[in-house]
């Protein structure tokens, strides 16, 4: 779960990690009057669940409340990499002397985690890591020995000497945070020292380990701020995997490695997917008709494809699933059908006897899918 | 012949009691795995179906010999399961579970890195040697014994291709369904060097999908160290790239973790890539030799 940078700002709150003074504010008049209390200027941040916020205007300094004003009546309601913004944050402007970067994160292909850190702060640092890596210090931590003294040495190391322990203190704080909050990554960017020589994160990116969320019930209810599509809340309340595309065949199968892959098969027949839909293990009736409700409320949807390989799931029920989800759903394009694996010859036999106006069986997932295609292109059954 | 189990794998299920557990333990042991033990604690003394449950994993290798373990216990105390056979010794831990804490994962990452133990998984489908013993959730049902080597990130799809395997004839020597969790145990590199081993694998499959750099990784390993022939897929080609939130991720692997990106790798060092999953069995059964 990406959180708020204001969210990750209370966190680095609480264990110790100074921040900018800011205030939260969901209409412009709440973004000016902050501004009177911070002392008449202020920069003023887009809160998205997405980063490069400074290079696409996401970002303001403003030296009256009446500019702050304007710039929170044109980021408030905006869109910002199709995310809806629905508060900023108004911080105070704090005189910098220099700029760092830091972050602290799993490195997913050797299980540790990877700590970086440069004294180059302020410029691209992505770019920085390709043009110039060896500015970037890199240090692993492993997880049964947790960060050390040395790890805090090494990467300071690259500081100004008069820095070295304002971030130092940080980068201990950062772990403890990490640890305790299961954060899987926590960035600061940047990272600053003031003109009197403290230390303070002028941003502030955490991703807190979803499958972790039951130990942090405070951190799974801020959820609740962030902007969800109706019919994605719908789906996820019945522990759908649903992501909205942008075709017009609507996909449902199960596991997400066959989903992902049903997604390429039907582009390779021409089409492409309107939604990404793991029904998960069982589709039974229940799922199978909630699935079909929520891709059918797409109006882009014109022909809905379900691929279907039964493991333990056995097609005989799937395909009984269908039929009484279809007593409950109306459906007004066609749906493709092919299941595969355990039953499926039981599981063809009860579509076939049914025959449903709506319901095209089809053996393989190719043929299914250029079907499908064909179908959601205007081609009669 | 087959890797990782075989006729000689003593299997404990941890978590054997709970309605899961139960379920593929008896499936398991329907399809020839030797069963010898479980694991719930405070239910020492009971049985499932015969097979003798004890407190601790320690207690059932003493008592039983068990020397491979599959894991069903629910997530929040899954890693400690892992921990658990690792220090009983247990020389391959099956961990289906899904769901795990990344924290408590890469805790137990770290300590597996000082013992013998080799885990599979966790959030994967388990091991299958076809007509000889399963370890896992796998559907015996759509295997069938040959000379193909076979390793999959996703569960689903390797019911699907081994499907289309099967039909088409081709028979497999080992599945492995390795899991996609970011901080897992054996990877794409540990099982084809296993099969790459082994006199009874012909030809090596290994299935991907988006996110992360392990099929990247595979790809240097197999220009390096890999003799047999060796066909991928990946899935995900469609997929909307993820709302990246800061720069560090792309930073460590210089890669964007997309499937155009894997193939390429993959393609590079002469792996045919399949583009849909039913053409990997007509590949397989161009370059299987003989």
């Amino acid at each position: 779960m990406d959180l708020y940078e204001h969210m990750g700002k209370d966190l680095f709150r609480a264990h110790g990690i100074t921040t900018p003074r800011g205030v939260i504010a969901e209409t412009p008049e709440a973004a000016a009057a902050a501004t009177e209390e911070l002392g008449g200027s202020a920069v003023v941040k887009i809160q998205v669940q997405a980063g490069g916020r400074g290079k696409g205007g996401g970002v303001a300094l403003c030296r009256s409340p009446q500019e702050v004003t304007d710039a929170a009546q044109r980021m408030l309601g905006s869109d910002f990499k199709g995310l809806t913004v629905t508060r900023v944050l108004v911080e105070e402007l704090l005189p910098i002397a220099k700029e760092f970067y830091t972050s602290v994160l799993l490195d997913r292909s050797i299980g540790e985690y990877l700590w970086m850190l440069t004294a180059e702060g302020g410029m691209d640092i992505e770019t920085l890591a390709v043009e110039r890596p060896e500015a970037i210090r890199r240090v692993h931590v492993n997880p049964g020995l947790g960060m050390r003294a040395w790890h805090v040495r090494e990467l300071t190391g690259t500081l100004p000497a008069e820095a070295r322990e304002g971030a130092g203190d940080v980068l201990r704080k950062m772990w403890a945070l990490l640890n305790e909050m299961d954060a899987t990554l926590v960035e600061i960017n940047p990272l600053v020292q003031l003109e009197n020589g403290s230390v303070v994160a002028l941003d502030a990116k955490v991703t807190i380990d979803d499958s972790a969320l039951f130990r942090h019930p405070d951190i799974d209810a801020l959820a609740d701020a962030f902007p969800i599509d109706p019919v994605e809340k719908r789906a996820k309340e019945a522990d759908l995997q649903y992501v909205k595309l942008d075709g017009e065949v609507g996909i449902i199968g199960n596991g997400a490695g066959l989903v992902m892959s049903t997604l390429d098969v039907v582009a390779q027949a021409g089409a492409h997917a309107a939604n990404f839909l793991d029904i998960g293990g069982g589709a039974s009736a229940e799922k199978m008709a909630t699935s079909l409700h929520v891709i059918l409320s797409d109006p882009a949807v014109k022909a809905v494809f379900i691929n279907i390989f039964g493991g333990i799931t056995r097609c005989d029920v799937v395909a009984n699933g269908i039929l009484e989800a279809l007593e409950r759903v109306e459906a007004n394009v066609p749906l493709v059908v092919r299941l595969d694996g355990t039953n499926a010859e039981e599981g063809r036999r009860i579509l076939a006897d049914a025959a449903h106006p709506r319901i095209v069986p089809v053996a393989t997932m190719d043929d299914a899918a250029a079907e499908a295609a064909r179908l959601s292109k205007g081609g009669g059954a | 012949m087959s890797v990782l189990i075989g006729a000689d794998t003593r299997l404990v299920v941890q978590g054997i009691t709970g309605s899961e557990g139960t379920f593929h333990t008896l499936r398991n042991r329907a399809y020839g795995t030797d069963v010898v033990a479980g694991v719930t604690p405070g239910k020492a003394g009971q049985d499932v179906e015969g097979i003798p449950v004890f407190d601790t994993v320690a207690d059932a290798v003493r008592e039983t010999g068990a020397n491979t373990s599959m894991i069903f216990v629910p997530p929040r105390f899954a890693a400690e399961a892992i921990l658990e056979a690792a220090d009983a010794g247990i020389a391959l831990v099956v961990c289906v579970t899904e769901g795990i804490p990344v924290k408590d994962m890469a805790y137990a990452h770290a300590y597996l890195g000082g013992t013998e133990t080799t885990l599979i998984g966790p959030n994967c489908p388990g091991v299958i040697a076809p007509d000889i013993s399963n370890v896992g959730i796998i559907p015996g049902e759509v295997c069938s014994p040959g000379r193909v080597g076979f390793v999959s990130r996703s569960g689903t799809l390797v019911y699907q291709i081994v499907h289309e395997l099967s039909s088409a004839g081709i028979g497999q020597s080992t599945c492995i369904g390795m899991g996609g969790d970011p901080v897992h145990g054996m990877g794409f590199i540990e099982a084809l060097s296993l099969f790459e081993a082994d006199p009874d694998t012909d030809l090596m499959i290994m299935t991907g999908e988006i996110g992360g750099d392990d099929e990247e990784r595979a790809a240097a390993y197999i220009a390096a160290k890999v003799t047999k022939p060796v066909v991928a897929y990946i899935a995900g080609f469609e997929a909307p790239p993820g709302k990246r939130m800061g720069h560090a991720g792309a930073i460590v692997t210089g890669s964007q973790g997309t499937a155009a990106a894997k193939a390429e790798a993959l393609e590079a060092v002469g792996v045919t890539v399949a583009r849909t999953p039913s053409q990997v069995a007509r590949i397989v059964a161009e370059r299987l030799p003989g």
